[in-house]
């Protein structure tokens, strides 16, 4: 009884526990250790060549410089958005941060057909830009453009508590000791959403490089020019080369961990810089 | 947390020397209103707009051809099915990690989250090699004339692996910001377990539980990556909703493909406004 009491005194730990590892030992772990286990068996030459082939390089290239450019995309505009709606009163605050949320609750095929409708070249907003020699549909624009999509809502939600949690006193006391603005912002408000905003970072940058439905359209998957690493993954698969397509997903896996220790390294670092996080 | 409530109670701050001057106030404004237009209210109205193109008529063909039909149908069964079980799950996963200490308990979450970080596409590929006909399964069950991966099963498996924290998420969230004196409270008033999750704290978590379904039911119906490759495309079959639009797409019947889209719009919608009655209800008084 005294590990019981050691756990906690509500009933239901063996049954609740139970249930949830059963069910992610099912659902998640045999799969996940699927792959691993068929990426063994491959061999390492196997998996080298495969995910080192002119293509492969290619598309991975491509899925990490532009998931990364999303992510620095939706920093800065992250940032901006969540500043503004925090720290003003205007009309239509309320649909601006309805419309953040969209790029969660919006199947990513759709954002995907609706992305390529609107900014291909007799689109809504391609023609406009097709004259100034922008082409962003089947393009590595396009790419970016739905990686940036798909990953929009991640710094806004992490950085609006943060920012809704500053104590004004601090800006107060910059502003008397003379502090302009752009001194108050750079010295006592970056500083402390920062780690907020590089969580959000990660998280976007995650979403961006596994993200395939959002893509897909607006990409056309060519081949070396916009072939993100989860569509070659479709590819090989269509083809019943399954040792290839085990190659990349090990990779693509082993951004993601990285990306997943990340965020859990900088959450860590948030809390330990603001006490726990108010949101 | 990725899915934090957003923050619209707090009052906006006026005071000289902790604001800005009203011009920049206006042009920060502007700017976050044209982002977010053109990033994604304008892309939101071209699916209604592309959906309506050919009138209403040919969005009414669109959405009652069979074919859509049976997509309709494949997707709400799906949902169906994924949507009460990762509920219960999220329950009790969340039940287990607020309310004991135990080893592990960091590797639990993390292996939760786990279906944020993996691509999609990976989700499939998982099921294919375990499943498959060539999979480390697939001769088992080959054997018993059992077809996951291709079939109606795969669907609803990799459907259930990408939607599988948005409930747990969601309740754990309460259950940790409210802590557990109720209901430790109630048991020390001799009430049983079962007593204990239906008149303590399932009361308790109803707002976060709903707006973890709504996104949980989001996801699901609207899931096209792992499904897409699981699916197999069989017509009639194991088409869902989004790719049922993409194979409408492909055939050049963009019309049909956004009447098709614009069913998972409004869902997308409904969800958000559940969201905003969840805010609105649970927040404190």
């Amino acid at each position: 009884m005294t590990v019981r009491r050691a756990r906690g005194i509500l009933p239901g730990f063996g049954l609740s526990l139970g249930t949830t590892v059963l069910y992610l030992t099912v659902l998640v772990l045999v799969p996940l250790a699927g792959v691993a286990l068929r990426g063994a068996t491959a061999g390492w030459n196997d998996i080298w060549h495969a995910s080192t082939s002119a293509r492969a390089v290619a598309s991975f290239r491509l899925s990490f410089f532009a998931s990364v450019a999303a992510g620095a995309g939706n920093a800065v505009a992250g940032l901006l958005i969540a500043w503004v709606l925090v720290r003003y009163r205007f009309a239509g605050r309320s649909v601006l941060d309805a419309l953040v949320d969209v790029p969660f609750a919006l199947p990513t095929a759709v954002a995907g057909l609706a992305l390529t409708a609107v900014y291909s070249a007799d689109g809504w907003l391609g023609r406009w830009l097709a004259p100034l020699g922008i082409k962003v549909a089947y393009t590595p624009i396009g790419v970016w453009l739905a990686m940036t999509f798909v990953g929009l809502p991640f710094v806004v939600r992490t950085v609006q508590p943060v920012l809704a949690g500053i104590d004004t006193h601090l800006e107060e006391a910059a502003a008397v000791l003379g502090a302009g603005r752009m001194q108050a912002f750079a010295r006592v408000i970056f500083p402390t959403v920062l780690p907020a905003v590089l969580t959000g970072f990660t998280l976007a940058v995650a979403r961006a490089l596994g993200d395939y439905g959002s893509i897909v359209f607006i990409s056309r998957n060519l081949p070396m020019r916009t072939e993100i690493a989860p569509l070659l993954i479709v590819a090989r698969l269509e083809q019943y080369d399954y040792a290839g397509a085990t190659a990349l997903a090990l990779v693509l896996l082993l951004a993601s961990f990285a990306l997943l220790l990340a965020t859990n390294v900088l959450q860590r670092w948030s809390v330990r810089r603001l006490g726990p996080s108010p949101g | 947390m990725p899915f934090g409530e957003s923050i619209l109670v707090a009052p906006p701050i006026r005071q000289p020397g902790v604001t800005e001057p009203a011009p920049v106030r206006w042009l920060l404004v502007s700017a976050a209103g044209v982002l977010l237009g053109l990033f994604v209210a304008v892309p939101l109205a071209a699916v209604f707009a592309t959906a309506l193109k050919g009138g209403l008529g040919r969005y009414l063909q669109a959405i009652l051809h069979p074919d859509a039909r049976s997509a309709i149908g494949l997707t709400l069964l799906t949902a169906a099915i994924v949507v009460p079980v990762n509920a219960l799950f999220g329950i009790a996963a969340a039940w287990a990690i607020a309310n004991f200490r135990f080893r592990g308990k960091r590797l639990l979450i993390t292996l939760i989250d786990l279906p944020f970080s993996v691509s999609p596409v990976i989700a499939g590929l998982a099921l294919v090699l375990v499943f498959g006909r060539q999979g480390w399964m697939g001769g088992w069950l080959d054997a018993r004339q059992v077809r996951i991966v291709f079939a109606v099963p795969g669907v609803v498996l990799a459907t259930a692996f990408v939607t599988m924290p948005y409930v747990a998420r969601e309740v754990l969230a309460v259950l940790e910001a409210q802590g557990s004196d109720e209901e430790a409270a109630a048991l020390t008033l001799g009430a049983s377990a079962w007593q204990i999750l239906a008149r303590v704290t399932l009361p308790k978590i109803r707002w976060g539980l709903l707006y973890g379904i709504a996104l949980c039911n989001a996801r699901a119906m609207g899931e096209f990556g792992a499904v897409s490759v699981v699916s197999g495309h069989v017509r009639g079959a194991t088409i869902t909703l989004p790719l049922h639009a993409q194979i409408l797409y492909d055939q050049y019947d963009a019309v049909g493909a956004f009447a098709v889209a614009s069913l998972l719009a409004l869902l997308a919608l409904f969800t958000l406004v559940t969201k905003k009655y969840v805010e609105r209800r649970s927040r404190p008084i």
